[in-house]
């Protein structure tokens, strides 16, 4: 009871902040939208016994990615006044359309399947153990990913530098 | 809560994060869908990794871990382009956005 209880405020916190981001018209309130929906993924992750996946979430995403996209919003002139002009595109029906028919798939699908029962004891998951996992058998992804960060670093960074003068355009 | 409540919870975000990457307007905001999708994604590999048959080998929880990292470099990319669009163009708006060469 009070786990299914626990389990609807945390679903209604993450979904109301990903209604937030699609409906609000500011942008600084868009992104603050998403920081909430973040913040409701990381706390179901802990709910789900993934202690290191939920922290990894507040690290990355609330301490990261929502950083970045206000820098971006910041940088770009979405900040202070409200937009005037419409925030949705001209197509946004279609759009809608095409989101709601794909959710009702989705969903039609997972409760047509045979999934398994939930009565499962947590894993005992330590953090020796992933560091291990990751220096062992993981060991090639984890090294991938840290090229593919430096990689994204430096490509975000001349991507976004500003071009200078007499260099051929 | 069984495996099925988590998958419709997903499912409902990426719904959201679809809809809001094909109607609005904005790069950053399509960026924001596209990260929504990519955190339903996520917490599908954690919820099968809880409740599927083998969670003491950490499968599903370390692809979340490297698709976070992965989203993350998305992330950066994504807003460098859409700042370095901006410098460009003065605008956010992917309505103008037709053509991209310098």
């Amino acid at each position: 009871m009070m786990e299914g209880f626990l389990f609807g405020l945390l679903a209604v916190l993450t979904l109301s902040g990903a209604v937030g981001a699609a409906l609000l018209r500011n942008l600084v309130h868009c992104a603050l939208s998403l920081t909430l929906t973040f913040v409701g993924l990381a706390l179901l992750y802990l709910n789900l016994d993934a202690q290191f996946v939920g922290l990894s979430q507040v690290l990355v995403y609330i301490g990261a990615v929502a950083i970045l996209v206000v820098f971006a919003i910041l940088l770009t002139g979405g900040a202070g006044k409200m937009p005037t002009h419409p925030t949705v595109s001209a197509g946004w029906r279609t759009g809608w359309l095409a989101a709601v028919a794909v959710g009702f798939v989705l969903i039609g699908a997972l409760l047509h399947s045979p999934l398994p029962h939930s009565d499962v004891p947590a894993p005992e998951v330590t953090v020796q153990q992933i560091g291990r996992l990751l220096m062992g058998p993981y060991v090639l992804p984890l090294e991938i990913v840290a090229v593919l960060l430096t990689v994204a670093l430096i490509g975000a960074v001349i991507v976004a530098m500003p071009e200078r003068k007499g260099e051929s355009k | 809560m069984s495996l099925t409540a988590y998958l419709v919870v997903a499912a409902l975000l990426f719904t959201l994060g679809l809809g809001i990457a094909l109607t609005r307007r904005n790069a950053i905001l399509v960026l924001i869908g596209i990260e929504l999708m990519l955190n339903a994604a996520n917490l599908n590999l954690v919820a099968f990794w809880r409740f599927g048959a083998h969670p003491e080998f950490l499968t599903g929880m370390l692809f979340a871990l490297f698709s976070i990292a992965v989203a993350a470099a998305e992330a950066s990319v994504g807003l460098g382009l859409v700042i370095a669009w901006h410098r460009h163009s003065r605008t956010t708006d992917l309505d103008g956005m037709t053509r991209m060469k310098g």
